[in-house]
């Protein structure tokens, strides 16, 4: 069963379509990234995903139900979390109570509830030593870290990663891979937008590659990588 | 091992019982203080609620207005109405005085929340003179001109007699303690409900939206329904901060009561000064504002001038206030409100 179901999704700014009739299924508990050059919309269709943005055309399910019109507030409610591309940290809250924010709304539980959920989180993203640091005081690999554990402390079924590893040295690239790999084991469905094509091709079962807004090619990564298309268009390689 | 949470500190306890003290102190004032002690008592505590609510407004929930003189007034004027059109005590129509601020506060928040920053508090002003303009054609309550409480209601009002008889005083002392504890009671119960409000989860989604209105609602977060319960809150506590200012002046006009300075921009210097987004910044803020006031009094528009200076030299120099400045300085909280995470791997070596 899809937990997730795009059909003939289309958005546009203006004269721009930055969402071209967009339509595919996500299987429950699978890995998909998202590839694509820059602009072609990938962080728009997250937006259209999560009901950041509303949809001009076209329907999308999440667990059997239409949540075309449903808010972002609502739509996290019923399992849908997620990461920004630049990170959105709720800057004079501490580390912890960005999370508890996430939880205790998130999840409608009291912040007794949630806190050791909360620390297992950081413990996990290896933000535990800066729980108490207020999150504008924060580096931009932890402020990366913080996008994935608050997104991550609402518990949800279906978590939007959108360019969480870019910038990372090789050693933390790693330890953010085990992280995905470890939420992903534990039946989270999983769709991840990266340029980092080595730690995506890492945990995801299939790529999506979208161009000017078209999904231009959906299946086994090693399959997208080596199609013609995808190496003309994203790579920019003449073959 | 396991983790704790904590959002007292060692300098909140002292300031826990310092607080309490305090409290019997203003309480038991009539006592001992004089008429003057009191009146001036009353004008601070009623700025300090009128400050509380702004700041909530504000420095809470994002939402500038420059329109709560609009709440001010139409508490006074519904204080007015009821005592005089429908013959009620005085003191019970400060109830119906927020009311009807929260009434007007509805339609207010229709309009001006279709609008955003500096468009939503020219807005809200804007909504605030319409107002003002409305109640001057009130003929009834005497128009643009406006009128006075009648004298029977204000001499029979509730609890006027037992402090009289109490404590020995006449009849227009005996109303200003009156308002002055009114006025006390009011002030507690704002900063005890602000207080309280920003200790739940209820205060941490209004920091979030605060700092992050997109990320909010993406963790499930209702920002609109926030903005909502802040503007709907704030508008209550200052209508009735309006009918009670009114009560103990007993005299009105639209002018007046909708004052754009009186009710706003002395509020708004009050909680920059003091330091916005902090419960203790107003307190300080308030202080202030009634020395500067008290010191310059003899100098007519150079008193405005030196606080618009001063209010500039501040944002300048603390752009998060005296309190900020201090807080920042010294790590003090008086209303801690920070959840410290304590506990299992943190236990070792604590930042």
């Amino acid at each position: 069963m899809s937990i997730l179901s795009l059909k003939n999704v289309s958005k546009s700014f203006g004269a721009l379509t930055v969402t071209d009739d967009a339509s595919f299924d996500v299987p429950q508990g699978q890995a998909l990234g998202i590839i694509g050059p820059n602009g072609a919309g990938k962080s728009t269709l997250f937006n259209l995903i999560t009901g950041n943005i509303r949809s001009d055309q076209g329907n999308i399910h999440f667990q059997g139900r239409d949540v075309t019109k449903v808010s972002a507030m609502e739509r996290c409610l019923t399992g849908i979390g997620r990461s920004f591309q630049i990170p959105q940290p709720f800057e004079k809250l501490t580390v912890y109570e960005n999370l508890l924010v996430a939880a205790t709304h998130g999840r409608n539980l009291s912040e007794r509830d949630v806190r050791d959920d909360c620390a297992d989180v950081l413990e996990r993203t290896e933000l535990i030593k800066r729980a108490n640091v207020p999150a504008g005081q924060l580096s931009l690999l932890e402020r990366k870290r913080l996008e994935l554990s608050r997104a991550m402390a609402t518990q949800p079924k279906l978590l939007l990663l959108d360019e969480i590893a870019g910038g990372l040295t090789e050693g933390e690239c790693q330890a953010l891979i085990r992280t995905i790999q470890d939420i992903h084991a534990q039946g989270v469905t999983i769709i991840w937008i990266e340029h980092v094509l080595h730690a995506l091709t890492s945990v995801v079962e299939r790529l999506l590659v979208l161009d000017f807004g078209k999904v231009i090619g959906l299946g086994d990564p090693d399959e997208i990588m080596a199609s013609k298309e995808v190496q003309e268009i994203y790579l920019g390689i003449e073959v | 091992m396991a983790y704790t949470v904590t959002t007292q500190t060692p300098a909140s306890r002292i300031a826990a019982i310092l607080g309490a003290l305090a409290i019997v102190v203003l309480v038991a004032l009539p006592f001992f203080a004089g008429r003057g002690t009191i009146q001036d008592m009353f004008f601070i505590l009623t700025m300090l609620v009128l400050a509380q609510f702004w700041n909530l407004l504000a420095g809470y929930g994002g939402l500038v207005s420059i329109g709560q003189q609009a709440f001010v007034g139409v508490g006074a004027y519904a204080l007015f109405g009821t005592v005089i059109l429908w013959g009620l005590d005085p003191v019970p129509s400060i109830l119906l005085a927020g009311v009807a601020a929260l009434v007007i506060a509805v339609p207010t928040a229709f309009f001006a929340f279709r609008l955003n920053g500096a468009y939503f508090a020219i807005g809200t002003w804007v909504i605030a003179e319409v107002v003002r303009l409305l109640v001057a054609q009130w003929k009834t309550l005497g128009g643009g001109t406006g009128t006075s409480l009648p004298r029977d209601a204000t001499r029979d009002m509730w609890f006027v007699e037992i402090i009289e008889e109490t404590l020995g005083v006449r009849s227009a002392a005996a109303r200003d303690i009156l308002a002055y504890w009114l006025a006390l009671i009011l002030a507690l119960a704002t900063i005890g409900g602000v207080y309280w409000l920003l200790r739940t989860r209820r205060g941490l989604a209004l920091a979030a939206v605060r700092d992050n209105t997109e990320a909010a609602k993406s963790v499930g977060v209702d920002a609109g329904r926030m903005k909502w319960i802040v503007f709907l809150t704030s508008a209550f506590g200052t209508g009735l901060a309006g009918g009670l200012i009114y009560m103990q002046k007993a005299r009105i006009s639209p002018d007046a009561a909708f004052s754009v300075t009186d009710w706003t921009a002395y509020v708004i210097f009050i909680v920059v000064i003091g330091g916005i987004g902090t419960v203790e910044g107003p307190i300080i803020g308030v202080l202030v504002f009634f020395a500067l006031q008290s010191l310059l009094a003899d100098f007519g528009s150079w008193y405005l001038m030196t606080l618009g200076v001063l209010a500039i030299v501040i944002m300048l120099v603390a752009p998060r206030g005296l309190w900020g400045l201090l807080s920042e300085r010294t790590g003090l909280h008086l209303f801690p409100i920070r959840r410290r995470l304590t506990g299992g791997k943190l236990t070792a070596s604590e930042e």
